[in-house]
């Protein structure tokens, strides 16, 4: 079943001068899908992700999610749908370094409102336990370390069972191990909740990995 | 929209930027508790002002002024109109001064609806004699229960009462400056001249002083008796009918009134008082301009540091929108903050204001010759703290909703990607 359909995507930078970043990318991902997007750095890949994250919509071309044409959606609306169906990694954490653990992952739940408090609470602590990161729920989250961080992250694009996971380069603050223990749980996301993952990476073993990659050279997908 | 959040992440910014936090809220503190003490004292300074003048004299004064007939009696009476007959400087009458049937006005008078009472007096100009020397002066001749009662007298004497002009019919109590000018004290005789040549002897009993030169240096108080006989006058002899009101904002209608239906002379206090509510006025706009740019730069303090506080949490902002926070929330969690230190920041002003106005109102004022002043006068009006806090938080609401919409345009993508 497709989840995320892209037709015909094409960017252009307008600053310093106009250059075509994305040049008609085309391409559908299945549910349950481990995608890697890979490629040198400059070839459009990130600017790719951030179109399909609905962030960025200054494009041309469709992209529907789940059935849903998102491509001219307003800001609002867009953000609703963040909410609800996608989740997002990124390479630095980003955390809100004010809040606990426990309540950086609770926050995109709270502000969906499906769950009661309580509810919402128990179920950030069981995507904590997941990600091994339930012991720390208490801490500030200023206080962890990268990898840490990056897990607690996780936990958080995975309140909201959303229907895909996106990261930009997920892995590329973190060691090997760390490393190793997020492509695991990526992993166990898509085998055994059958959610959809779309990451950029530079990191070649995690590339190897996944489901599928779809390398990318100015611009356009060269292997999918 | 997400309130309870919003608040949640709002308060969480604040409590965690403590420091920050507290500037902004001393910044509003400052600027609601100054322009307290500011316009407390400015209009406590304008109502002593305007007591000192006022307690002096009445809301309304009914009295015959001196004027000349225009046109002499044979002109208007005769038919020849060439003008055969001209009477050249004709002169006023001679008892123009008295007001007809004055006793029977004043209860009239003060049976009107919003008149707290009605003092007759007689007054007329005379010298005091110190030797060979003559000083002019008022002396007024006053009924003294009514006098007590309406204006306050009691309360201006420094030496002697004034129930010490009702023990004998030579008594009179004089002003404090001219009680220097002519150089005597409690107990002494001074002779008083009328200026249709009566003589007589007073004994001082008392001094007063208002506080204003211009009643201490000349005025003088007997009783309506003893200046009657003064100026060889019967007992229905008044001059002036001082009235005063519930209301003295009252008072400009009532003259009117009395002018129309009574056909007496009747001037109200704004009138004789017009150069003093100038000063009113000019005091009042510049407690105005001072006051506002006081909040102005309070609102200015807060829209800087919530500025500040915008670009620290850029990234904060990026992520919240990222995982589906609208614009809406982000300009909810900014201007909570706003509202935040504005009620806390104004409500110490409040505070604060009220402190300092206390210390001022106690402050101890150096007791000049004529200020009738032991300390700094405070008006404690509880409108001018609502005020404060009003404007203290919209001012706060203002400054911080620019920056918060500025907040809620943030392009995440930007930020995220570096």
């Amino acid at each position: 079943m497709t989840v995320l359909k892209a037709t015909n995507i094409i960017k252009y930078f307008h600053e310093p001068e106009s250059f075509k970043v994305l040049d008609n990318v085309d391409f559908e991902v299945a549910q349950g899908e481990f995608l890697s997007i890979v490629g040198k750095s400059g070839c459009g890949k990130s600017t790719l992700l951030y179109i399909l994250s609905t962030m960025d919509t200054d494009y041309d071309g469709e992209l529907s999610i789940k059935g849903e044409k998102l491509t001219g959606s307003k800001q609002n609306q867009l953000a609703r749908f963040r909410n609800k169906h996608l989740g997002f990694v990124f390479q630095f954490h980003f955390l809100l370094p004010e809040f606990t653990v426990l309540q950086n992952v609770m926050l995109p739940a709270l502000k969906l409102k499906e769950y009661s408090n309580a509810e919402i609470e128990s179920r950030a602590i069981e995507k904590l336990r997941m990600v091994e990161m339930d012991m720390h729920a208490k801490k500030t989250a200023s206080k962890l370390s990268g990898g840490q961080q990056q897990r607690v992250a996780i936990a958080r694009a995975l309140i909201n069972d959303p229907d895909v996971i996106m990261g930009d380069e997920p892995t590329g603050n973190l060691d090997k191990m760390n490393s190793q223990r997020v492509y695991e749980i990526f992993k166990q996301l898509t085998t055994i909740n059958h959610q959809t993952i779309i990451t950029v990476t530079h990191d070649p073993d995690f590339a190897k990995g996944s489901d599928r990659i779809i390398e990318m050279q100015d611009g356009r997908i060269v292997r999918a | 929209m997400n309130l309870r959040l919003a608040f949640h992440i709002a308060v969480t910014h604040l409590v965690t930027k403590k420091k920050q936090t507290v500037v902004a809220m001393m910044g509003v503190l400052f600027g609601i508790s100054m322009f307290i003490i500011m316009i407390s004292f400015m209009t406590g300074v304008n109502n002593f002002m305007e007591d000192m003048a006022m307690d002096g004299s009445p809301h309304v004064r009914i009295y015959n002024p001196l004027q000349v007939l225009d046109g002499s009696i044979i002109e208007k009476n005769s038919d020849d109109q060439n003008g055969w007959y001209v009477v050249h400087h004709q002169r006023p009458k001679n008892d123009l001064s008295k007001i007809r049937n004055a006793l029977y006005l004043a209860d009239e008078i003060e049976k009107m609806p919003g008149v707290k009472g009605v003092a007759p007096q007689v007054g007329t100009q005379v010298f005091f004699n110190n030797g060979p020397i003559q000083i002019s002066g008022v002396i007024s001749g006053i009924q003294v229960n009514k006098q007590k009662e309406l204006f306050n007298l009691e309360s201006k004497m420094d030496a002697g009462s004034l129930d010490d002009l009702l023990r004998s019919s030579d008594a009179i109590i004089i002003g404090k400056g001219l009680a220097k000018k002519t150089n005597v004290r409690v107990g002494d005789r001074v002779s008083v001249t009328t200026p249709a040549g009566n003589n007589l002897s007073l004994r001082i009993v008392g001094m007063f002083s208002y506080g204003l030169s211009s009643f201490d240096d000349a005025k003088s108080f007997a009783s309506i008796s003893t200046v009657q006989k003064l100026m060889m006058r019967d007992p229905s002899y008044i001059t002036e009918l001082h009235i005063k009101m519930e209301d003295y904002k009252e008072a400009r209608a009532l003259a009117k009134k009395l002018k129309k239906d009574l056909n007496v002379y009747a001037e109200d206090w704004e009138t004789a008082n017009s150069s003093l509510l100038a000063g009113d006025k000019i005091r009042n706009t510049m407690t105005g301009v001072i006051s506002f740019t006081l909040l102005l730069v309070a609102g200015f303090g807060i829209y800087n540091i919530m500025n500040m506080n915008i670009i620290n949490k850029m990234k904060d902002i990026a992520i919240l929108k990222a995982t589906g926070f609208q614009g809406n929330d982000i300009i909810a969690i900014f201007l909570l903050q706003s509202i935040i230190i504005g009620i806390i920041g104004g409500l110490s002003g409040v505070l604060a204001g009220y402190g300092g106005s206390t210390l001022l109102s106690i402050t101890p004022f150096p007791e000049a010759e004529f200020f009738r002043l032991k300390t700094l006068p405070v008006n404690f009006n509880s409108m001018f703290y609502i005020m404060g806090l009003i404007f203290g938080v919209s001012t706060t609401l203002f400054a911080g909703y620019f920056p918060a919409r500025r907040a809620s345009k943030i392009d995440p993508v930007r930020i995220i990607r570096g």
